[in-house]
């Protein structure tokens, strides 16, 4: 089913309540593999027919993303004023993933380091829920703290509380200059170190990545304004005091986009998401190195996406999935991209039963009375 | 209310020393910084750990009994006004600091340590950037409480920002962690949902906060205009450049006048209005950038500008900023404080618009504010003595809020919806807008314990899912009716 408008897509929720039909949204479609696997819905509502930018309100730097609107072209719209959505996740194939899609996720990508994800950007949302009701909150100021903060409760949500059928955003100017510090190492307590380093010094990064292949790894620290390149430049001066051959680029785009692509998986392969926390690591490098996995990761934030090739078996990856949890405990280890095989054979969500669950369980309920919004896929089997 | 019968538990948990019954001090308790409301509580406990406060909660929780969260009580929308007959749970002995990891970047709190102490836990080398004016004595539980914010939040964000993990006590008495020091944990984001939630959702005990590197330099000024029209310009032109200060606050003459008087700064009394700049960030960038922010202030007819040449002056401009609230007592001898925000393209329109209604009205209001982000703080000031002064001026106060609205604004910004602004609820949102604050209310606190009275414009009962009907403790009281 594909609403061309807000008021169809409020009837088709309201209809699939009544009734009593599974329903999953979708944008692109990009993501659709993350969260456990679920039967096929009853009722596929695709977006893409809500793909309006229903506002950009240049001076106030602010806009309103029907949810169906693929960021790169809200991206392209805001950048002919100067202006960003400081929101970054890889788009999949030729940037078709939508606000709605990343939205829902919470997927994020370098630009986290500074301005936070999604939950950090959005100011306002306009949701339905599985009783047909359609309701908003937030608003379109960048400050603002009358009422309930759902549109953060519904980012990351998967889908399984409502409908997200726009999302009102803050935005950033985007930088006259832009350039990057680079080092290399092929000890993962070094890299780690360094990484640390640009991470704790009095710069102005807005970004701080890490990469691991093969035995070697990178840093990276983005920085930008007019003075850029001095700044990057003040970077290599850390990154060396920390031991590391570094350089500045300041064509860093590619680098960037490779940092990006790095958070998904090649096809039959598999990404796992570490949330740990800066100090661990080398021991998230380390393990991804046994693992034969390749990193990318927000060195300032813990962060890793450990991304592991194709395997033979599927009960392999299942195994080395499980090896890398065992590692890293407690970090949470959650499977995003993965064959279903490997998604079923394991929680991806890794999120253990106890009173954070049984709190989750009853916000779905709430949200969710109908019970019929992407039931399945979520942490806990919500 | 059962809280008689309560306060002998409660006392067996905390100790009789730590709860308070006297009528007389019970009336430290009775309001919070928002004066014009107060209300006796039954009994205040100050618990002395996460677990006395959870046994708290849960004993309040069996009673069927009310309670409200307090931290320091310097919050602006009666968010920590108690509730009558009911416990308020005064969170002032949870003031330790657990653990500061920089390593990780991370510091872990309990509520009552207050907003200063986490960025002297962490500097210089790094800061905790929110920074409400009042924030040598207003705790982190409160902040998190209200998602607070501040002069720099233009630039850096909100308490919501920085919270990366909470202990939470539910309504009743079970104990959850939500987030941690991680970030992107799985599952929904209950932390943002809690953030600012006005104590309404649960007691914080324990909160991990991120700090941030400080930055390599700062470069603060002030200059001074004819009018607010002007400054306003200036604030227009600095954010089409491209710049993101640390901060830009906006006074007027009112203002000026009142923080000259309270501070002696040496700010000249018949400037129109004095445009707080405040750029950090990089050494370099400061320097490449600075002198096009003070063109900008002479391109919009500057009348003045004094540049902080030092650490001693930049702390004076931001005394004579952070003192305006203060200052208002030698103008008037009450005022009201609003919170509304508007884009900040609407500006000009919404301060004549206020004007208008000063002359409407015969009263002074006086405006500070973050221009920024469009953050307005109109001082409306009156004099209670006079007969209906007080209501004439509550009701212009509501005036400028509805001005707020009418341009897509917002009622508060960070000062929260609380008792004060909470009749005011539903010009900004529809009923299904607040049916759906509801459902989160309730999938939190069905019982309506936690805060009752606060944010939502009426008292809402939350229905069972699934179950039989009950009665409701304060249905049986007659205080709310069933939705």
């Amino acid at each position: 089913m594909r609403p061309s408008s807000a008021d169809e897509a409020v009837e088709a929720l309201r209809v699939a309540g009544a009734e009593g039909r599974r329903l999953r949204a979708r944008g692109a479609g990009t993501k659709l593999g993350w969260g456990r696997p679920t039967e096929e819905p009853d009722v596929d509502l695709d977006l893409s027919g809500l793909d309006g930018v229903l506002e950009h309100n240049e001076g106030d730097l602010t806009a309103v993303l029907e949810a169906g609107t693929p960021l790169g072209r809200a991206q392209a719209q805001f950048a002919e004023a100067g202006q960003m959505l400081a929101l970054d996740p890889p788009l999949g194939p030729d940037d078709a993933a939508t606000a709605g899609g990343v939205f829902a996720t919470g997927d994020s990508g370098p630009l986290r380091h500074r301005y936070g994800s999604g939950r950090d950007v959005i100011i306002g949302i306009g949701v339905v829920m599985s009783d047909g009701m359609r309701a908003r909150a937030g608003g379109k100021v960048i400050k603002n703290v009358a009422g309930y903060d759902l549109a953060k409760l519904f980012t990351g949500s998967f889908g399984t509380l409502g409908v997200i059928l726009d999302v009102v955003v803050r935005l950033h100017p985007l930088d006259p200059a832009l350039a990057t510090a680079r080092g290399r190492a092929d000890d993962p307590g070094r890299l780690a170190a360094a990484a640390s380093r640009l991470a704790h010094a009095r710069m102005e990064t807005m970004a701080v990545d890490v990469g691991w292949s093969g035995g070697e790894g990178h840093v990276l620290a983005r920085f930008g304004g007019q003075t850029a390149a001095d700044q990057a430049r003040a970077g290599v001066e850390v990154l060396s005091e920390a031991g590391v051959d570094a350089d500045v680029i300041e064509d860093d785009a590619s680098v960037w986009e490779a940092q990006r692509s790095g958070q998904r998986a090649d096809e039959d392969g598999a990404v796992v998401r570490v949330s740990s926390v800066q100090a661990e690591l080398p021991r998230v490098l380390r393990a991804a190195e046994r693992a034969g996995a390749a990193v990318v990761g927000r060195a300032g934030l813990g962060l890793s996406w450990l991304r592991l090739n194709a395997r033979p078996d599927p009960a392999e990856m299942t195994d080395a999935i499980e090896g890398l949890r065992a590692e890293l405990a407690p970090a949470p280890c959650v499977v995003q991209d993965a064959p279903a095989e490997v998604r079923a054979a394991l929680d991806p969500w890794h999120e253990p039963e106890g009173p954070g669950l049984v709190l989750m369980r009853r916000v779905k309920a709430r949200f969710d009375p109908a019970g019929v919004c992407n039931p399945g896929v979520y942490a806990g089997g919500i | 209310m059962h809280v008689e019968a309560l306060v002998e538990e409660i006392a067996g948990i905390s100790g009789e020393q730590h709860v308070v019954t006297d009528r007389d001090a019970l009336r430290t308790y009775e309001s919070d910084g928002l004066m014009h409301f107060s209300a006796t509580p039954g009994a205040v406990v100050l618990p002395g750990s996460a677990e006395e406060v959870q046994a708290i909660v849960r004993a309040c929780h069996r009673a069927g009994v009310p309670f409200v969260a307090r931290g320091a009580g310097s919050g602006l929308s009666g968010g920590a006004l108690p509730v009558e007959d009911g416990v308020l749970i005064a969170l002032t002995r949870l003031n330790r600091i657990l653990e500061v990891d920089l390593d990780n970047q991370r510091v872990v709190v309990e509520p009552g340590v207050t907003n200063i102490a986490v960025s002297n836990a962490v500097g210089p080398d790094h800061f905790y950037p929110p920074d409400p004016s009042s924030q040598i004595v207003c705790s982190i539980g409160g902040n998190v409480a209200e998602n607070s914010g501040g002069a720099h939040c233009f630039k850096y964000g909100f308490t919501t920002n920085y919270v990366t993990g909470l202990e939470v006590v539910l309504a009743d008495g079970e104990l959850v962690h939500l987030g941690g020091k991680e970030v992107d944990r799985p599952g929904y984001d209950l932390l943002g949902a809690f953030v600012g939630s006005e104590g309404t959702l649960g007691v914080t005990t324990k909160i991990t906060l991120r700090v941030i590197p400080s930055p390599e330099d700062v470069r603060t000024m002030v200059a001074f205009f004819e009018g607010t029209d002007d400054a306003g310009k200036v604030v227009t032109d600095i954010v089409a450049s491209g710049l993101v200060p640390g901060a830009i606050e906006m006074a007027d003459q009112l203002c000026i006048q009142a923080s000259e008087a309270a501070t002696g700064v040496g700010y000249p009394k018949d400037a129109g209005a004095a445009l707080t700049v405040e750029l950090d960030g990089s050494a370099a960038e400061c320097e490449a950038r600075f002198d096009e922010v003070v063109r900008i202030c002479e391109d919009n007819g500057a009348t003045g500008i004094r540049v902080a040449e030092d650490d001693t002056e930049r702390a004076l401009i931001w005394k004579a900023r952070k003192a305006a609230f203060a200052a208002m007592g030698r103008v008037a001898p009450s005022y009201f404080v609003q919170d509304g925000v508007i884009p900040r393209t609407r500006l000009s329109e919404v301060l004549g618009q206020i004007a208008e209604l000063e002359s409407e009205y015969g009263l002074q209001v006086a405006n500070v504010f973050h221009a920024g982000d469009g953050n307005l703080h109109p001082l409306i000031c009156y004099d209670g003595s006079r007969d209906g002064e007080a209501e004439r001026a509550e009701e212009l106060s509501s005036r400028i809020l509805d001005a707020c609205l009418a341009v897509g604004g917002s009622l508060t910004g960070e000062h929260g919806i609380g008792v004060d602004k909470k009749k005011h609820m539903p010009k900004m949102f529809q009923e299904p807008d607040l049916a759906a604050f509801q459902r989160l209310r309730c999938a939190f606190d069905p019982d309506g314990l936690a805060n009752p009275g606060k944010v939502m414009p009426t008292p809402r009962l939350c229905g069972e899912v699934p179950g039989p009907y009950r009665q409701h403790p304060l249905e049986a009281a007659g205080l709310a009716d069933r939705f």
